[in-house]
């Protein structure tokens, strides 16, 4: 079976909620009832049918080609199967997915991976501010599954995050891993000012010594780390890295002392 | 008896009678091979017989770096026990004693099994509040702080009921040198046999025993019929020219890995001959109705 495709028309006119095309959503409509879906946010009410032509069948592997940053919510609460875009995302790429794969070509918004428990996110091009974060008012961020993104990140990346891994191979900004419960957050390519901040539990682990940190991190020594090893091996492993990044003994800061203080930052000395 | 013959070594008809054990494995890690062996050899001390060590436990395979989670050196080693709750206390007890102290070690799960020990799991407290959980790559470990920096531990191994105990060769030889000889050669072969270990000293036991005994309360006592100085006033199994018997025990993982085991050690006693060696080769059973697996010794011929 061929992959249920959507082939963008033109650019959306509006903003677009793309949370109800998930495999599971999809999985035994009929190409008509999948035409019928509404996507608009405004009241003109946009169509599937209006915005995409669709081809192919396989609900379990969704593909779309052509992207725009107006397309939000994409992979929402997806549970299984795979969802490819060949383009950008707008806000909320795979808020709250719990399995299967979103893989986004281009770049994606802002709050991408936004409390997601499970499954897969890879973002090849940039990610917006608050990675993996918690809308307002809710209390933890990502918890659980593997979030890469092959770009940059903006501000507050894995924010509130409390289990999983998330990785950014280019870089980020300012707050990486802010308010952190647990998990591990991962940033290659240098981080912007204060990383950790209010971290109760959890770990960054860097390719280098973060430039500036909040004073409440004390300087941890660097003795030999196991932990470093094995989990130098998975991330190539899992295809997030080519090689080690800690290396067999890691500086380590820990804090963040004015919260908990139990977390940690990591870095190739 | 029937006596069935290979390269001047007699082989008796008889078989060993073997009993399913619960079993797990561990791979511990150090920063080089001899301390991956001393964590390994100190936490399987002790542990020669269920009778009364709790457990039978050794190290299964030696593995190079190239072959373990965290790229050093390391070891799988093996427990057995005749419960899970005492197969529980006895890892729990052994690691924390016996790894966790041990300079530089690390502990991963060496099994796949029907249910979950508690590896990490058990020994996080002794973080007092420091200890971390990690979860990646669909596995769970905990980091627990210690005097040269992190104990890296997998918070779980796996329990196996396939397990078997109890299988044995006994080779009986012209004199002690010679008994020797063959239960050495017969270790090395086994030694190469993946999923089985002899929990013995060095592989090799001299005491064999029989079930029960004359005094209240034993459990296990000399096995008079192999016992040379008793030749002449028990029911003896030797010879006028046999005068040392040595008995190797094996645990396997599997049935198969028992038999194998066994072939194994056949076939090197067999290639030794009796000029070196033993001049024969039996093994203890009781009859046939204790143990589930029998392990015929001419279906284990070389």
């Amino acid at each position: 079976m061929k992959p249920l495709t959507f082939t963008l028309r033109e650019t959306p006119p509006e903003r677009l909620d793309l949370s109800p095309l998930t495999p599971q959503a999809l999985a035994g409509l009929s190409a008509k009832e999948i035409g019928q879906i509404r996507l608009g946010m405004s009241k003109r009410g946009l169509t599937v049918g209006d915005l995409f032509r669709v081809s192919g069948s396989d609900a379990k592997n969704v593909v779309f080609e052509g992207g725009s940053s107006r397309f939000d919510g994409m992979g929402t609460g997806m549970t299984e199967g795979s969802i490819r875009v060949a383009g950008d995302v707008g806000a909320q790429a795979g808020r709250k997915m719990r399995g299967g794969q979103l893989l986004v070509e281009g770049s994606a918004g802002p709050h991408a991976g936004s409390c997601m428990r499970g499954g897969r996110l890879e973002i090849l091009g940039d990610a917006g501010d608050h990675l993996g974060g918690p809308l307002a008012g809710e209390l933890a961020g990502m918890n659980g599954g593997v979030l890469i993104v092959r770009g940059s990140a903006g501000a507050y990346a894995a924010d509130r995050m409390r289990r999983g891994v998330a990785a950014v191979l280019k870089g980020c900004g300012d707050y990486a891993g802010a308010r952190m419960i647990a998990g591990t957050l991962v940033v290659t390519g240098g981080v912007g000012r204060l990383p950790g901040y209010l971290m109760r539990r959890g770990s960054i682990l860097l390719d280098r010594m973060p430039e500036e940190l909040s004073p409440s991190f004390v300087e941890c020594g660097a003795p030999d780390s196991v932990f470093a090893a094995v989990f130098d091996r998975y991330l190539v492993a899992e295809g997030i890295l080519r090689r080690s990044l800690l290396g067999a003994a890691p500086g380590k800061f820990g804090g963040d002392n004015a919260v908990a203080g139990t977390g940690e930052i990591l870095f190739r000395r | 008896m029937q006596r069935l013959t290979v390269n001047g070594v007699a082989i008796d008809d008889t078989f060993a009678e073997a009993f399913g054990m619960r079993a797990t494995a561990i791979i511990i890690t150090a920063p080089n091979r001899k301390w991956a062996r001393q964590a390994a050899i100190t936490m399987t001390g002790f542990a020669t017989s269920v009778i009364g060590c709790g457990c039978e436990a050794a190290i299964d395979v030696e593995l190079p770096a190239s072959q373990t989670p965290d790229g050093r050196p390391g070891c799988r080693v093996m427990i057995f026990a005749v419960s899970t709750d005492e197969l529980q206390k006895q890892l729990q007890n052994r690691l924390g004693q016996c790894v966790l102290t041990s300079p530089g070690s690390a502990c991963f799960a060496g099994l796949k099994g029907t249910a979950d020990l508690k590896l990490g799991a058990a020994l996080r407290y002794f973080g007092d509040g420091w200890q971390v959980s990690k979860k990646f790559g669909g596995k769970h470990f905990w980091r627990v702080p210690v005097m040269d920096g992190e104990f890296f531990c997998e918070a779980t191994t796996g329990l196996t009921k396939e397990a078997v105990g109890g299988g044995n060769l006994l080779f009986i030889a012209s004199s002690s040198a010679k008994a020797l000889a063959a239960a050495e050669a017969a270790v090395e072969a086994i030694e190469n046999v993946p999923g089985a270990i002899m929990p013995f000293p060095g592989g090799v036991v001299r005491s064999g025993s029989k079930i029960g005994g004359k005094y209240k309360g034993m459990i296990a006592s000399a096995n008079d019929a192999f016992a040379p100085t008793l030749r002449g006033v028990v029911k003896s199994e030797l010879g006028p020219d046999d005068n040392a018997v040595l008995e190797i025990v094996i645990d396997g993982e599997t049935s198969d890995a028992v038999a194998a085991a066994m072939k194994a050690g056949i076939g090197a006693v067999t290639a030794l001959g009796p000029e070196k060696g033993a001049s024969r080769i039996s093994a203890g059973n009781y009859g046939g109705k204790l143990g589930k697996f029998h392990y015929h010794l001419k279906d284990l011929l070389p």
